[in-house]
């Protein structure tokens, strides 16, 4: 099984991600942000950083790169794809997920181990865990403050689409304490705090993250099966 | 070359804790009157001949403006050179 993860200039978690694709027992694949097509991977990851310097708003930029276009066009053909942190804002950005991520509510960096409610098992990036599964992960972002219409909150609740929300304090103002949400087929999460920075101990707060990698794998065994 | 100014604002309804901060700082300049304070961003766009609307209101859209939290204003100066 292959994972590819995409680097943009300023991405920094590429490796971490690569290595927790490495760790879940699958085939990392690195995509460049110029790249036109996908390689034939299985899934792929949009890692955290700082794409193209967060210079206009987070992940604007790097929404309309070209590796983007594949994809967006991947996803929406069912591709699972996982955005985490400054990937979660490029999910946003592009429209591939609703809402967005504005500046922490109160304005400071927030870096620490943060409990994070696994609230939705059903999707690509989640069918490992149990619904309501507390597990510890690194959060580290100046703008993870999720932010959507109440109509698309009131939504995003209904449908099961919220697929993690803080637990033990909310970081950065994120409404109804969101931490990842997932889109209508349940193939597409982001997700702001890193599960990518939990899946060994000698490197993280737990190995609580490698969750997500592992049911990634399940998830594309299973559509293949 | 014209002109073209581009003003994007948080939408009402967004939290805005950058204007905040500066709204909390303002009593320390002695300023009490001021009740609120959001920020926004002003891009100023040098275009080729004449600007053509649509596709400046496209380029607002899908680039300068995250239209999920925020709006914007496009205006074309009179005293553009």
């Amino acid at each position: 099984m292959r994972v590819g993860v995409v680097t943009f200039p300023g991405s920094l978690d590429d490796v971490d991600a690569a290595r927790a694709v490495r760790l879940a027992g699958a085939e990392p694949v690195r995509l460049w942000h110029a790249d036109q097509q996908l390689s034939g991977v299985d899934a792929v990851v949009l890692p955290g950083g700082f794409s193209y310097g967060d210079y206009l708003r987070c992940g604007a930029i790097a929404r309309f790169a070209p590796v983007m276009a594949a994809v967006a066009a991947a996803a929406r053909d069912g591709l699972p794809v996982l955005g985490i942190c400054n990937g979660f804002q490029i999910l946003c950005e592009a429209h591939l997920l609703p809402g967005a991520l504005t500046r922490n509510r109160h304005l400071h960096f927030r870096s620490r181990d943060q409990r994070v409610r696994i609230e939705s098992a059903g999707t690509a990036w989640t069918n490992g865990y149990e619904p309501g599964q507390e597990i510890v992960i690194p959060i580290k972002s100046g703008e993870g403050c999720y932010v959507a219409d109440p109509a698309t909150l009131d939504e995003l609740a209904a449908t099961g689409r919220v697929v993690a929300r803080y637990a033990g304090g909310n970081p950065n103002g994120s409404l109804r304490d969101i931490a990842g949400i997932t889109n209508q087929a349940g193939n597409v999460v982001g997700i702001m705090p890193h599960p990518e920075h939990a899946v060994a101990a000698l490197t993280g707060p737990s190995t609580d993250g490698l969750g997500f990698f592992t049911s990634v794998l399940k998830h594309v065994a299973g559509a293949a099966a | 070359m014209a002109r073209v100014v581009v003003d994007v604002m948080l939408k009402p309804e967004i939290l805005d804790p950058q204007g905040q901060a500066v709204a909390a700082a303002l009593p320390r300049l002695g300023v009490s009157e001021v009740t609120s304070v959001r920020i926004g961003r002003r891009v100023e766009l040098e275009v080729e001949g004449t600007p053509d609307l649509a596709k400046l209101h496209e380029l607002a859209d899908q680039l300068l403006a995250n239209p999920v939290i925020e709006d914007y204003s496009i205006t074309v100066p009179e005293d553009s050179p």
